[in-house]
């Protein structure tokens, strides 16, 4: 009876052992990409990517600051080819930690300098507009507020949300803090905390004012387009409030790309960025479900959106965002 | 993780001495040590961040915030937990009550659901649910049976005559129930509530789809805003202080008296109390706890399923998660299996000092939520021991150490029933004490180890948040890629997961069951 135990036991082990290991480790010749990106879309991109050259992706999902903090920790030996972020800071981090390799000219040609720092060490991969989604039947228009330091008002009390856990409103409040300044900033987080409602994602904000369980919330805009696309049930009773007037919540994010200083896969590394950035890439971000806009020279965003131009959007340099300062007054303010 | 009846027999007792191979004295001690890690991680951590930052860290309002919280659910959820446990495990143990075996199931059944699915069938169907009522309604919805579980074991094993002879002396039948029956099942009460507490403290799924912060969904919010950052860590240090003050808080309360019926012979049978008219509402009461613990999941996931149709199944990520899973959970089951044998077998063979404190180590860790083990191996990995940084060895390291107690549990049941004098006959004939272990004990106590894979292996498979830090690259499980799925509030397409999760369930809901039936020698 010890020997049938003890060979079932071993067999398992060991079939276990390399079944796993040809499933999870990359393969010699892809590479690996650290994605805080919306997963779908980042696959969308792979599966293009990858059916145009055979070269193999293996993907880690994460969140901006939470990968941006990795990498930066990795440093030198970090298992990531290439990073892929929702929003400026944790790639401005990465960049201010060394760990960025030069793209190649090719690549930063490819995308409209608006959305790419001059250095040439990540560009725009695609970009999202702040938004205020608020509930058709609690308030009309000349109720919404005129801009989103407004929320801060004791009038707004209990009646907004956000996701402050998220690296998209942790964007925002990162180009609030490049616009009006450490004080003002930890101020209107000290507002928010009484004021606001916290969620754990844009998409249950949208839900919550779909159900008027509140007013409004600060969001990115695609997620109400997402949701229409689909079947509208958590945002059939919403609209959209553009801030513009380079209000601090007109602020529009770039998702950044960068390939890694210390990838052994630089060409393949550099060759994906390529792709994400040129015709295919942007492509599908006019043509699938992400609704997030285009930022190559040229490329069109889907039809549905408001375009960039009409956004009057607040001139911000990306690469001076700054996500650690964001995380700890948004920690003094006690949001996180 | 339910029905510790730990076996205190010394029958098998061996002298301490030179016999305990030695190989076996040093993986028990290697495992221990290991287990060590997270508290020294945190304790090294905080000596690190320095004493002002700490202060800066700790004491601020939004501690005190989920200090709040965090009490305010164990306070709530616990006694609740326990009335609903208690009362359900007498109705189906020792009343007259219709059907007992099969509301015995359902008193078992919301074991497997796992919790963050439970929140996801309530949130589905009640979007504006949330907040302390609804956390402790569902705490109490997913927990109860951890109570329920080890208080109807002792109810049935219970000896009627002390209870007799109450009632001869003059004791109504319920100041009976208080002075006899209610200390005997203290222990239960209080081993079923530690791990209820524990449970608290660690789930994150549940909690941060009701937006109720704890310390677990608040770390977490840290971690995605700054990786392993100082203030994340110190949120760890905090809920690691509340766990063993919890651990401390039990062990001070239990009691040290026996409960043992002493004398030869066997217990009589229990002639169940008459309910008379009170019948219609005890049936009530377990239908209610039945719809509302296993209704409402049953229905919205079926609901979600039907509106997904054949679509929702042909997710091409569906069935990779499937396998990872699987094969993580037999690789980590195998694992911490083989880990806990050697602390099983001194425990029951070498009773000693020091493998005493080697078990504690265990017990301990084990009490820390997956969060606070899962920070402590990725700073250390990515630090100190980077071949190992996002291997699988790795996540297997955090599941032996998070579910070691589980296997330690059953394996050391199977253990105690194979006798020591079998091991010194085959001694006698040849055989080295590793030998004897190899060819006689281990095969005699292959149920309990079977056991163990099987608890082991379950808690793996529903397993979050260590595996949402430690995965290797490319990894996705069914916990993780429903979670993905739940945070898009794409739940059409989290059902498929949510189902095989509970389909994955239920063969440890039938053990958990089984066995209680069986501890009790029916």
């Amino acid at each position: 009876m010890s020997r049938p135990f003890a060979r079932i036991t071993t067999t398992l082990l060991v079939s276990a052992l390399f079944a796993t290991t040809a499933h999870a480790a990359p393969s010699a010749d892809g590479i690996v990409v650290y994605n805080a990106q919306h997963e779908s879309l980042t696959k969308s991109w792979v599966e293009g990517f990858t059916k145009e050259t055979g070269i193999k992706v293996t993907v880690r999902n994460g969140s901006d600051s939470e990968m941006g903090n990795q990498i930066v920790q990795e440093g030198a030996a970090s298992p990531a080819d290439v990073f892929l972020t929702e929003n400026s800071p944790a790639m401005v981090l990465v960049d201010n930690a060394k760990l960025l390799a030069p793209l190649s000219p090719a690549t930063t040609a490819q995308v409209d300098p608006a959305f790419r720092p001059a250095h040439g060490r990540w560009v725009g991969i695609a970009a999202r507009s702040t938004v205020f989604v608020y509930n058709k039947n609690r308030l009309t228009p000349k109720e919404l507020p005129k801009s989103m330091l407004d929320l801060a008002k004791p009038e707004w009390k209990g009646r907004w949300g956000a996701a402050p856990a998220g690296a998209d409103f942790q964007a925002i409040v990162s180009a609030l803090l490049e616009q009006k300044g450490e004080a003002a900033t930890l101020a209107w987080l000290k507002a928010m905390k009484t004021n606001a409602q916290p969620y754990k994602g844009n998409s249950v904000v949208m839900k919550a004012v779909n159900a008027s369980q509140i007013d409004g919330g600060v969001i990115y805009h695609y997620y109400y387009f997402g949701d229409q696309n689909k079947t509208g049930e958590n945002s059939k009773n919403t609209a959209l409030h553009y801030f513009k007037q380079q209000d601090p919540g007109a602020f529009v994010s770039i998702s950044g790309g960068g390939v890694l200083a210390s990838s052994k896969h630089k060409e393949e590394a550099q060759a994906f960025l390529k792709w994400i950035t040129g015709k295919g890439g942007q492509n599908i971000l006019r043509t699938e479900n992400s609704f997030e806009y285009a930022v190559g020279q040229g490329a069109q965003s889907n039809p549905k959106l408001v375009p960039l131009k009409d956004l009057d959007a607040p001139k911000i340099d990306a690469s001076r965002l700054n996500s650690r300062k964001t995380v700890e007054l948004m920690t003094q303010a006690g949001l996180l | 993780m339910a029905a510790h009846d730990s076996p205190t027999s010394t029958a098998g007792l061996r002298r301490p001495g030179r016999q305990v191979p030695l190989w076996l004295q040093g993986s028990s001690l290697l495992v221990s040590l290991l287990a060590l890690l997270p508290v020294v991680f945190i304790v090294a951590i905080s000596i690190q961040t320095g004493w002002n930052t700490v202060v800066q860290l700790v004491f601020r309002p939004r501690v005190a915030e989920l200090l709040l919280n965090t009490s305010l659910l164990v306070i709530l959820t616990v006694p609740l937990c326990t009335l609903l446990g208690v009362t359900l495990a007498w109705l189906t143990e020792r009343s007259t009550l219709p059907a007992r075996g099969c509301w015995r199931m359902l008193a078992v059944a919301p074991l497997a659901v796992p919790a963050f699915v439970h929140s996801y069938a309530w949130i589905s169907l009640l979007p504006a649910f949330n907040g302390v009522s609804a956390a402790v309604l569902l705490s109490v919805i997913a927990y109860t049976p951890f109570i329920y579980l080890p208080v109807s074991a002792a109810l049935r094993r219970m000896d009627p005559a002390l209870e007799d002879s109450a009632a001869s002396l003059g004791l109504t039948p319920l100041a009976v129930f208080r002075r006899v029956t209610l200390p005997q099942l203290k222990l239960a009460i209080w081993g079923g509530g530690l791990l209820v507490s524990l449970h608290l403290l660690a789930e994150y799924g549940l909690y941060a789809m009701l937006r109720f912060d704890t310390f677990t969904t608040a770390i977490f919010d840290q971690f995605q805003s700054s990786f392993n950052g100082p203030a994340a860590n110190m949120l760890a240090g905090v809920l690691a202080l509340c766990c063993l003050g919890l651990l401390w808080l039990e062990a001070g309360t239990r009691g040290n008296a026996r409960y043992a019926r002493l004398g030869s012979g066997s217990a009589r049978q229990m002639t169940p109390a008459r309910l008379g008219a009170w019948t219609v509402p005890a049936l009530l009461l377990c239908l209610l706890s039945g719809v509302l613990s296993l209704g409402v999941p049953l229905i919205t996931l079926g609901h979600w399923l039907w509106k997904g149709g054949i679509e929702a199944w042909q997710n091409d990520s569906l069935w990779p998660a499937l396998q990872q899973t699987v094969l993580l959970g037999l690789l980590g089951a195998v694992l911490t299996v083989l880990a806990a044998v050697p602390l099983a077998w001194l425990s029951v063979r070498a009773v000693s000092r020091l493998q005493r404190l080697q078990e504690s180590c265990n017990y301990i860790t084990s009490a820390l939520p997956g969060i606070v083990t899962a920070l402590a191996l990725v700073t250390i990995t990515i630090h100190y021991a980077r071949p190992l940084y996002q291997t699988i060895v790795t996540i297997l390291l955090a599941y032996l150490l998070m579910f070691l107690p589980r296997a330690l549990v059953s394996l050391r049941a199977g253990i105690a029933q194979a006798p020591a004098e079998l091991e010194q006959a085959a001694g006698s004939l040849g055989s080295t004490p590793g030998q004897a272990l190899r060819r006689v004990t281990l095969p005699l106590a292959a149920p309990g180890a079977a056991a163990g894979l099987a608890m082991v292996f379950l808690a793996i498979s529903n397993e979050l948040t260590a595996t949402l830090l430690l995965a290797p690259n490319g990894t996705r499980t069914l916990a993780t890629g429903f979670w993905a799925m739940t945070s898009e509030i794409d739940y059409m397409m989290a059902a498929p997961y949510a189902l095989l999760m509970v389909l994955l369930s239920l063969p440890l809901t039938w053990l958990l069951h089984d066995h209680s039936k069986r501890s009790a020698g029916r």
